[in-house]
């Protein structure tokens, strides 16, 4: 055994459990913990210029690589400005480790300078937390904590540690094993509860598939397709979800919810059997659970047993892995085909495939150059959303066609996640293009990481969607509060300036016919660049589900509702 | 309609902190809660009684189990329990009024355990029913004060709430860490 610091504990633990990236900033507690960093080459730190673009990046590079994301910040304020990234990444459970500091022991619960109680704060937002109180508790608790964020249902857990901890010396001592009773995620399906969704299933007459991001996040694409293909039935997606099936399978009919397609949303309504996969039946991608599909039978698969049955009534839940589940219910269901519900979505979709089309005419809608960008980059690259209007368009018209495709704040809908999200995405996959669409309102959250992507040469292309305003909240109050528009209109920044202040290349783009040639120039551009496209300033995302409406009462143009 | 849900707890610190948390964020009503120590060094047993609709006692049950502190949860609403409270009442009580009190108590099996010249202290132990129909008898006299334990219960016959194994190391780990290690500074008080 090895006497070493807490400091060298900590760094040596990360090695152990693979991580090669924290994004980090410092602060007086931590400082022990930096000045160990030099004898740890091999974890890179990557100095952000704001918590919260720490505590982003980590969940883009996770999102990015299936790997877990890792961010660290002093305690107080730093730790304080992590909490929307923790409560991000751990809404849409990915996984994710944020390590604060904290004040020494002697002065904690003191009120002594910086003093956060964060775990205090984090407690409700993370899978787990820990405050480690010696030295040699280090090592386990660096390894379970990174065993509970990457296992069952994946999401984000916070260690937080006082500064003489990371002081003290012990023994480092490596858990071969990680064994926690009160932690027993389920991966393989009951095999009654298979039998009777296989039954449901094999009599289904009008079977769809919603699609979550359990799909993504536990590699079970190929699952979901040798399963959609068997029983022949058409497969929706949850914003997240996307990715899961490619748009041109003939299974694939897009993503259901508020901004879901008309088809997709009265497939939902009119199924006799949901087959819900890795999603939690959010209310963004059901609409009003009591009239979202009362009628159908309802097989949910989630390795979250508090999952089923929480919003709407589920007659076989079923815990456990999806990519398990998927092959134990592809060997219990027999072929089928839905030939006739098939083509009554397809009418669906021929009939109402305009609202979900790009804008005819020569204004520069969002959808327009959205689609453009889609087209430009390809189904390889990474592509992150802040959220707002753009995140509708982009899902609507990003062609997302592979898993870690798209990476977008689903559940928490962090505006400022865009432009950190991107930069760890970009650490994660060095090989992939990293493309941003940033809405104008969130890209002024969080842009000062242009900094971070400079000094550690991370060439992401942050397309910003300059509408000039809030849109989605504007698009609200046009709808739905009479046109009255209420701080929702923003003056911006010459962004091209912005770009030249960082020293990166800048693109205005103002005109459609000048699309093509600026998508070329920024990638063909080494190092990071900004493309101001100045869009459409009212255009609204339709199809739409008003707030508090259900999926079959999805409008497809401008009207008043309520 | 109240549920009983009983949870085995690591005892660490921040765990009734998670599970308060927990029951607020939800909205979960709790009727009452009792903690104590249990048959395993380590493992507390909260006592958790829940009101709510038909189905919240499985959503309390399902989101309890999800806490990495929670090691078992079980709901004993529809079990076979033996389930008791204890209550300490004091009763406005003038020396005239004492034969009959006691003679009252007596029916409910609860017993005097102080007396002072205008009050008397009656303790009880019972199923929550009888405590509030105790109550209800004890009022007209004057109730200065109370105070209940909270429901506690154990299903009846040989069977238990099942604890899964834990090897010895992870159980120092879950039962050590993050406690203020001995000898530090205290507050100073004055
Ligand atoms: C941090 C945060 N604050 C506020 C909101 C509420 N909100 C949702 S969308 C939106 C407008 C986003 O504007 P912008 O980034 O310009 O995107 P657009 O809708 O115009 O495409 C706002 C304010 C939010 N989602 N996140
Ligand atoms: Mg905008």
């Amino acid at each position: 055994m090895t006497m070493m610091s807490g400091a060298d504990i900590v760094l040596e633990s990360l090695k152990r459990l693979g991580v090669d990236t924290v994004f980090g900033y410092p602060g007086g507690v931590v400082l022990p913990l930096y000045d160990r960093w030099p004898a740890h080459p091999e974890v890179r730190h990557i100095l952000v210029r704001h918590e919260q673009g720490a505590g982003h990046a980590a969940d883009g590079y996770a999102r990015a690589s299936g790997k877990l994301g890792v961010a660290l910040a002093t305690s107080g304020p730093g730790a304080t400005n992590l909490v929307t990234a923790i409560t991000t990444a751990h809404m849409d459970s990915v996984p994710t480790l944020f390590i604060t500091g904290n004040v020494g022991r002697e002065l904690l619960g003191r009120d002594g300078f910086q003093e956060a109680d964060i775990t205090g704060i984090t407690m409700p937002t993370v899978k787990h937390n820990y405050l480690v109180m010696r030295a040699e508790d280090l090592a386990y608790t660096f390894a379970e904590a990174a065993y509970i964020a990457t296992t069952g249902r994946k999401g984000s857990v916070h260690i937080d540690i006082p500064k003489d901890v990371f002081l003290e010396q012990a023994d480092f001592v490596w858990p071969e094993t990680i064994e926690i009773r009160g932690y027993r995620p389920q991966t393989v399906g009951d095999t009654v509860l298979i039998e009777e969704a296989a039954a449901i299933i094999n009599a289904a007459e009008r079977p769809i598939i919603f699609a979550g991001h359990g799909i993504i996040l536990g590699n079970a694409a190929p699952e979901l397709r040798d399963f959609a293909e068997k029983t022949g039935t058409p497969v929706l997606n949850t914003l997240l979800g996307l990715g899961s099936l490619p748009p041109e399978h003939a299974l694939a009919y897009g993503m259901m919810g508020m901004h879901g397609s008309y088809w997709a949303n009265h497939a939902a309504s009119n199924a006799d059997v949901i087959v819900a996969l890795g999603m939690r039946m959010d209310d963004r991608a059901l609409g009003r659970f009591a009239d979202m599909n009362p009628t159908a039978k309802v097989v949910h698969v989630d390795i979250d047993p508090a999952e089923h049955g929480k919003n709407i009534p589920t007659h076989v839940p079923i815990v456990g892995d999806v990519k398990v589940v998927l092959a134990q219910l592809l060997d219990a269901v027999e072929v089928n085909s839905h030939a006739e519900w098939v083509r009554w979505i397809d009418d669906l979709r021929n009939d109402h495939r305009l609202s979900m089309s790009v804008p005819p005419g020569e204004e520069m809608s969002q959808q327009h150059v959205i689609s453009k960008i889609a087209q430009f980059i390809g189904p390889e690259a990474v592509l992150t959303t802040g959220v707002g209007q753009h995140q509708m368009w982009a899902a609507q018209f990003g062609n997302i066609s592979r898993p870690h495709q798209l990476i977008t704040s689903g559940g928490l809908g962090t505006m400022g996640f865009e432009v950190p999200a991107a930069m760890g995405a970009a650490v994660a996959c060095p090989d992939r293009a990293v493309w941003t669409i940033c809405g104008d309102g969130g890209f002024q959250m969080t842009f000062q990481e242009i900094a971070t992507m400079v000094d550690e040469q991370l060439p992401v292309k942050m397309a910003i969607m300059n509408n000039g305003f809030l849109g989605m909240v504007r698009q609200w109050q046009e709808l739905f509060y009479g046109n009255n528009y209420v701080s929702v209109a923003m003056s911006q920044p010459d962004f091209l300036k912005l770009a030249e202040a960082y020293g990166i290349h800048g693109i205005r783009v103002t005109d459609r016919s000048q699309v093509d040639a600026a998508l070329k120039e920024a990638a063909a551009y080494p190092g990071p660049v900004i493309l101001d496209f100045r869009v459409e300033a009212e255009g609204n995302v339709f199809p739409m589900v008003p707030a508090g409406a259900s999926l079959s009462e999805t409008i497809e143009e401008p009207q008043r509702v309520g | 309609m109240k549920h009983t849900v009983a949870a085995l707890v690591e005892d660490r610190p921040g765990v009734l902190n998670r599970v308060a948390s927990l029951f607020r964020r939800r909205g979960f009503n709790i009727d009452s809660l009792a903690v104590g120590t249990t048959e395993e060094a380590g493992i507390s047993r909260m006592t958790i009684v829940v009101e709510g609709a038909e189905g919240i006692a499985v959503q309390v049950e399902r989101q309890l189990d999800k806490l990495i502190d929670v090691v078992a949860v079980e709901d004993l609403t529809n079990l076979e329990t033996v389930s008791r409270e204890l209550a300490l009442i004091k009763v406005a009580a003038r020396p005239d009024q004492r034969r009959e009190i006691l003679d009252l108590i007596q029916i409910f099996r609860a017993q005097v355990v102080d007396v002072a010249p205008n009050s008397l202290i009656v303790q009880i132990t019972a199923a929550g029913d009888t405590l509030d129909a105790l109550l209800e008898n004890l009022r007209p006299y004057g109730v200065r004060e109370m105070v209940r334990t909270g429901v506690i219960a154990l299903t009846r016959g040989a069977r238990t709430t099942a604890v899964p194994h834990e090897s010895a190391e992870a159980r120092r780990f879950h039962s050590e860490s993050g406690r203020r290690p001995e000898g530090e500074l205290p507050f100073v008080t004055e």
